[in-house]
């Protein structure tokens, strides 16, 4: 019986796979355009799983002059797992955000504060809008607030 | 927070002065303006007193169980009114800067 041939097809699936799963967080989340809508992770992963699936084609083929009888199925568990986690994540996680239904909205006051800056000093709302702007010397017609989940 | 350094100058063009606000300590945000670059203001709300105020909570979504801000923006005017408000409902996605803008370019 002819020796059968590495089946690479299942491992650069898996590969593909993994790395279409952490590049979002390491890479892809920093860019706006391909964070909004992770169009390249998909696109990494849509191509890892039809490799893959190419790869358990040629295992499980007629006369299968390809190994990956047992690997196969398990790199495409594992890879299902991986794409799954993902979607999971993007489709589900990501919303999991409470209402702010009480949150103030257009033609409200905005409540005054007055919190800590990065030197310790007392900085309030108040403040904010009558320290005038650098460069025009006026004080600013708006203050963003921006509200972030911080680094911790 | 990038993308609000990146378009500093147009903003205060426009009479806007940014401030990020989060639960983060003091120190932590001078580590990261520092690290990142950032010259806006940035303030620390350990307790999320000004969070909670604002209605703006995420219990528990912190590193450890820690209760958060979830991101939200909101463009006050000179008088104290909210002029612009945007609330995500999806914490990857963010206010982009063309949005900001927009808004700061509508202000009275």
């Amino acid at each position: 019986m002819e020796a059968r041939r590495w089946n690479w097809h299942l491992w650069a699936g898996f590969l593909i796979c993994l790395v279409g799963f952490a590049s979002y967080p390491v890479i892809f989340v920093k860019f706006p355009v391909t964070r909004d809508i992770p169009w390249v992770n998909f696109l990494l992963l849509a191509a890892g799983l039809a490799i893959l699936f190419y790869g358990l084609r040629l295992a499980f083929g007629d006369s299968a002059p390809y190994r990956g009888k047992i690997t196969g199925p398990i790199l495409g568990l594992l890879s299902a797992l991986i794409v799954g986690l993902f979607c999971y994540f993007i489709f589900f996680m990501a919303h999991q955000l409470p209402v702010s239904a009480a949150a103030p909205h257009v033609g409200q006051q905005a409540p005054e504060f007055e919190l800590a800056d990065i030197n310790n000093q007392p900085v309030s709302l108040a403040k904010l809008l009558s320290t005038p702007l650098p460069g025009t010397g006026a004080p600013p017609k708006g203050v963003l607030l921006v509200f972030y989940r911080g680094y911790w | 927070m990038r993308g609000i350094e990146k378009s500093l100058t147009d903003l205060e063009k426009l009479g806007v002065r940014p401030v990020a606000i989060s639960v983060d300590l003091p120190q932590e945000s001078r580590e990261l303006c520092h690290k990142a670059g950032y010259t806006f203001s940035f303030l620390s709300d350990p307790n999320a007193e000004v969070i909670r105020r604002y209605d703006l909570l995420h219990p528990g979504a912190g590193h450890n169980g820690h209760d958060i801000a979830r991101p939200a923006e909101f463009l006050v005017d000179s008088s104290r009114l909210i002029q612009w408000v945007n609330l995500t409902d999806d914490f990857r996605v963010r206010a982009r800067p063309e949005q900001m803008l927009a808004a700061a370019a509508n202000l009275p």
